[in-house]
């Protein structure tokens, strides 16, 4: 993962070809801004890694054994493209129960390889070269290379700490023009924690209702919401029929390595979303399905458990953060505090740079999630109280020892 | 029994060392409030007592740990409770419970050797009155006590970096 080997053979091949392979939309896309941190994380001993975007607990084990059992049962074969009608089944439950969200799991729900994959083939579905998509910034990192992919054109909409981080109608109008097609919403967000209420959604839905926008919700984060009840964009009035549901079981069950995600979207968006998805991915891991429809039948509490730990953990680490003084808005959601580093004197680069090599605590700067992240950094607080104390400390010392 | 005591009780069950001001930082409450929760649950024997969880069998090699099962005739008006209070008294009795299947009370015993504990078996439980048979299995291994892993578990690699 950290080093790409190159053996001889390859190497001699390529000093013989006269043509640059690599096509013109490949070169675009922007290179992880953070492979250096990767290289000094990996050659350090006794680092604290607040880098991490995934959860630090194990598959809740119930889940592990249904996906062992389905192995020994012998279902290890493709399922429909859409995905094992059981759990879409089980999944259209969960999403009315938990998120009010009226979807019919045969014809607006496909099952996709993570929400990576999801995003990538939603963005292919919609997006004309040429189209506008409005991104909120800072936000993960995939958005924009995806809708660069499909030849679209990525624009970012900041949602800064004065907002703290949601989007206003404001600041949307301010970007929107007559090419804006699709508008990318990730509340709770990566990398800020930030979440968007019902009453936030609601002033942003007459914007995108008047100007005809798309919008692309992922709410991988959802179940991992603190204060009070997350709202599902598509819940909102006026809004599911121009709403496209992402998510996945990633972070609500630790699942990260199953690699399982859904779309939900009106019934025309799956059907043309489901023809890239049978072309490039056939079907969903089969195993990982069966792990899935435990996670939704009994995993519930199991969950609420990991959510109850996140809380505490936020509570302790912002505490944390504010006493030693890198001003941090409380997160209300996901599990990353994005404090500001303005005061050290710093830029968020050096910041991160420094505390790793001198202090021995793994950061990610803010501005690898776009303009508006800079100055802050995302600190994931999903590792253990011990080390969310531990890391404190270190970063007092840093700071302390800062001119 | 709010929301607050319950996560209090998981925290300090899970480590009771936990300095006060994290925990009044993680329940969202003072330092004064998380004190009066806390001598209220005690008050109440909720808390029945801080300890630590230590894995004997790491220090005492030679010590030995039985489950004993009784079957139990009942008596009248008290049902087990007065032989279980009796029982409950022998300060080498771990566990006592009442449980459902074959057998009635189940106990967890501590000793010195097998000796000890076949001796404390059939010159102590089994002729008490009321005691109708005994079934005696000595431990071999523990592998989790109260929640905590003995052995020691491989954890799941993480990326130093993800998005």
């Amino acid at each position: 993962m950290l080093s790409v080997k190159t053996d001889n053979a390859c190497h001699s091949r390529s000093e013989q070809r006269k043509r640059d392979f690599i096509s013109e939309r490949a070169k675009v896309i922007p290179p992880s801004g953070i492979r250096r941190f990767f290289d000094l994380a990996g050659q350090m001993e006794d680092v604290i890694s607040l880098g991490v975007g995934e959860p630090d607990y194990s598959t809740p084990w119930h889940i592990c054994d249904a996906a062992i059992t389905s192995i020994e049962q012998g279902h290890t074969a493709y399922t429909s493209n859409t995905g094992m009608e059981s759990l879409r089944n089980e999944l259209a439950r969960f999403l009315r129960d938990r998120y009010q969200l009226e979807y019919n799991p045969k014809s607006e729900m496909i099952i996709t390889t993570g929400v990576s994959e999801g995003l990538d083939i939603v963005i292919r579905a919609v997006t004309n070269p040429g189209d506008e998509v409005l991104i909120i910034d800072p936000s993960y990192v995939s958005y924009a290379p995806c809708v660069i992919m499909a030849g679209g054109i990525p624009v970012p909409v900041p949602c800064t700490e004065k907002s703290r981080f949601r989007l206003t109608p404001d600041i949307l109008m301010e970007h929107i023009t007559p090419q804006s097609k699709v508008l990318i919403l990730n509340f709770p967000n990566n990398p800020t924690g930030g979440v968007m209420r019902s009453e936030d959604l609601e002033a942003i839905a007459d914007i995108a209702i008047d100007h005809d926008l798309l919008i692309l919700s992922d709410e991988v984060y959802a179940e991992l919401t603190y204060e009070g009840h997350h709202t599902a964009t598509a819940s909102i009035e006026g809004l599911w029929d121009r709403t496209i549901t992402l998510s996945g079981f990633s972070k609500a069950f630790a699942m990260t390595g199953w690699r399982l995600g859904y779309i939900c979207a009106p019934p025309d968006i799956t059907a043309a979303t489901l023809k890239i998805h049978q072309y490039v991915m056939l079907s969903a891991p089969t195993m990982s399905q069966y792990a899935a429809l435990e996670a939704l039948k009994n995993g519930e509490e199991a969950m609420r458990e990991m959510v109850r730990e996140y809380h505490l953990r936020r509570n302790l680490f912002v505490d944390g953060l504010n006493r030693i003084g890198l001003p941090c808005h409380t997160p209300e959601g996901a599990f990353y505090a994005f404090p500001s580093v303005k005061g050290t004197g710093l830029t968020d680069y050096e910041f991160a740079e420094r505390l790793i090599t001198e202090a021995g605590v793994a950061v990610v700067p803010g501005s690898v999630f776009g303009k508006s992240g800079t100055g802050h950094v995302r600190c994931s607080y999903a590792v253990s109280r011990q080390e969310l104390t531990e890391a404190i400390r270190r970063m007092d010392e840093f700071i302390r020892a800062l001119p | 029994m709010d929301e607050i005591d319950r996560s209090l009780l998981s925290l300090l069950e899970e480590d009771c060392m936990t300095p006060l001001h994290e925990l009044a930082v993680m329940l969202g409450c003072s330092e004064q409030e998380v004190e009066k929760r806390k001598h209220q649950l005690e008050r109440d024997g909720i808390i029945r007592r801080y300890s630590a969880v230590i894995n004997w069998e790491q220090v005492d090699k030679g010590a030995v740990y039985a489950i004993i099962e009784l079957k139990v005739a009942p008596e009248r008006d008290y049902g087990y409770d007065r032989i279980a209070a009796r029982i409950s008294r022998f300060t080498n009795v771990r566990n006592l419970r009442l449980r459902t299947g074959t057998h009635d009370l189940q106990l967890l015993v501590k000793g010195k050797s097998m000796q000890e504990i076949a001796r404390f078996v059939s010159e102590q439980i089994a002729p008490m009155e009321r005691i109708r048979e005994t079934a005696t299995h000595i431990i071999m291994k523990t592998y989790k006590e109260n929640g905590v892993l003995y052995v020691e578990r491989e954890d799941g690699q993480r990326l130093p970096f993800s998005f």
